[in-house]
């Protein structure tokens, strides 16, 4: 009996040892770990790009003014981009053993485009600028149920173009490998009402501080005025006098992904885009049949519904098969497909090599017609409601091809903290003249 | 949409609704693998925002939809 319960007595001491050992391991699972840098990310791009349909010079090579006044702007679109984006990834765990994710960006692009210029008739505008755009997401999962949520912000700043943005987002798995998320989103941007004429009689500031065009916004063409347009300068105090007016866009996301087999995976994405505000551009200028000048005008609100189907395929054991198609409809009248294939193929375990080419096709709003083929009345007047000579609202296809080149060995580069590396250049020309090249660097860090 | 569209669409949806299989986490090496991510990776981010800008279709994971101008 005595040996019994010595044995008893040892089995449950040595029961509790055992139980106190996976409740002490449980405890270090579920240990709050602050956040930490997880990976660090640069991306920089050089984007060039040539074009004759200047929305800014009226849709092309126009003529401004008559006898000894004209003056004439060039249709060009030449315009370089030089972009540089740095993103944090800070990722640590709660108490309760969720994981909180960080993403904290900052993104400065610098450009110089030929049609700037012309902002002012005088050809004086500054022809450069410079775009600041910070951003911050926090996303908390929960990988015992499959879910998360989150939330960001982000913010832009341009000399003529500010936004700001907040999001929030929801997602969950099934146990089928299937996950669902919806997000919603909120940009608030301004638009800087910068016309094109140094005759600041063109806008006039009502009671409640809302700014709007005077005469229809009618540009006085006279050809003859030479001073250079505030918003060519960097005088702080000329550039607080520039009014600006509000466009808003709210879009809901919805996005089902689905594991397929091993190899094979797809997502259907699908977006509700409302816009409203001020969705002209007050330096896109359109020339009528008569030669009568006027800017851009566009309704106040614009629904977007786009629809994409994403297929990925990991066939045999070096080739991917990346493919995306995308359908988009919205009020405008404008329908557009794009589809697009990308090749990666593994030149061995580090190593990619990316072939990819890109289509896209659209029709052209209701509201565009070419350099001097809006029509006025009998007596002068538009005779349409809304016009645009903006060739991105015109019918076009696009083809965009090149390649990418993908270094990522495990455990990262010998003795950096550079984890892979990308390259990617690829060229694009669209039925409108304009053509591109665009070559992007992508670092990681860990 | 043309009724043989429709019914290519369709049928597209179900045989993949219809042919998806349970994959353990110890097997997804290949869909873990980060070419295959169902999302524009980042080295694409600015070719992304020059078609949006350029083009009159944006979204749907092709693009943002608000936020800058791309005026010019």
């Amino acid at each position: 009996m005595k040996k019994i319960s010595l044995t008893l007595i040892g089995l449950y001491l040595l029961f509790l040892q055992g139980y106190s050992q996976i409740k002490q391991q449980y405890e270090n699972i579920f240990q709050a770990k602050p956040l930490k840098i997880e990976e660090i990310n640069l991306v920089t791009s050089y984007y060039t790009q040539n074009g004759t349909h200047s929305a800014v010079t009226g849709g092309g090579t126009s003529i401004l003014g008559v006898g000894t006044h004209a003056i004439t702007l060039p249709g060009s679109e030449q315009l370089n981009d030089f972009s540089n984006m740095l993103e944090l990834k800070l990722v640590g765990y709660g108490e309760t053993g969720n994981k909180h994710t960080i993403l904290a960006g900052l993104g400065i692009d610098h450009h110089t485009a030929a049609s700037q210029k012309w902002i002012s008739p005088s050809g004086a505008s500054k022809p450069e600028g410079t775009r600041v755009y910070p951003s911050v997401n926090w996303t908390v999962e929960n990988t015992d149920k499959g879910t998360e949520f989150g939330l960001g912000s982000y913010y832009s700043h341009e000399y003529n173009y500010t936004s700001f943005a907040l999001d929030g987002h929801f997602g969950f798995k099934n146990k089928t490998g299937g996950e669902f998320g919806v997000k919603a989103s909120a940009y608030l941007d301004k638009v800087s009402l910068i016309y094109p004429s140094d005759d600041s009689t063109i806008f006039k500031t009502g009671t409640n501080n809302i700014t709007t065009p005077l005469d229809d916004f009618i540009i006085k063409t006279n050809a003859s005025r030479t001073t250079a347009y505030y918003g060519g300068s960097s005088s702080q105090s000329e550039k607080q006098s520039i009014p600006t007016t509000a466009r808003n866009t709210y879009t809901a996301s919805f996005n089902y992904a689905q594991v397929i087999n091993k190899s094979v995976q797809m997502a259907v994405l699908f977006d509700i885009v409302k816009q409203d505000g001020f969705l002209s551009l007050p330096f896109h200028r359109v020339i009528f049949n008569n030669h009568l000048e006027r800017i851009e005008k566009l309704p106040s609100s614009r629904t977007k519904l786009p629809i994409g189907l994403r297929l990925n395929y990991f066939m045999g054991d070096d080739v991917i098969i990346r493919s995306y198609y995308r359908y988009y409809t919205d009020d405008w009248g404008l329908t557009a497909h794009t589809a697009s294939i990308e090749v990666p193929y593994k030149i061995n375990p580090f190593l990619s090599v990316s072939p990819f080419y890109r289509y896209y096709t659209q029709t052209a709003t209701k509201y565009f017609a070419p350099l001097y083929q809006h029509k006025v009345d009998a007596i002068g007047n538009p005779v349409d409601t809304y016009f645009t000579s903006n060739y991105a609202s015109s019918a076009f296809s696009s083809n965009y091809l090149g390649l990418g080149l993908r270094s990522a060995p495990p455990g990262g580069f010998p003795n950096t903290y550079l984890a892979s590396f990308e390259i990617r250049y690829g060229h694009y020309v669209q039925t409108t003249d304009l053509n591109s090249n665009v070559i992007s660097l992508h670092f990681t860090l860990k | 949409m043309k009724t043989t569209q429709k019914i290519f669409y369709l049928l597209v949806l179900v045989v993949f609704a219809t042919s998806c299989e349970t994959v353990k986490e110890y097997q997804k090496n290949r869909l873990n693998d980060a070419e295959m991510a169902l999302a524009a990776r980042k080295v694409e981010k600015n070719e992304q925002n020059f078609q949006s800008y350029k083009e009159g279709a944006a979204g749907a994971n092709g693009g943002k939809t608000g936020g800058g101008c791309g005026c010019n």
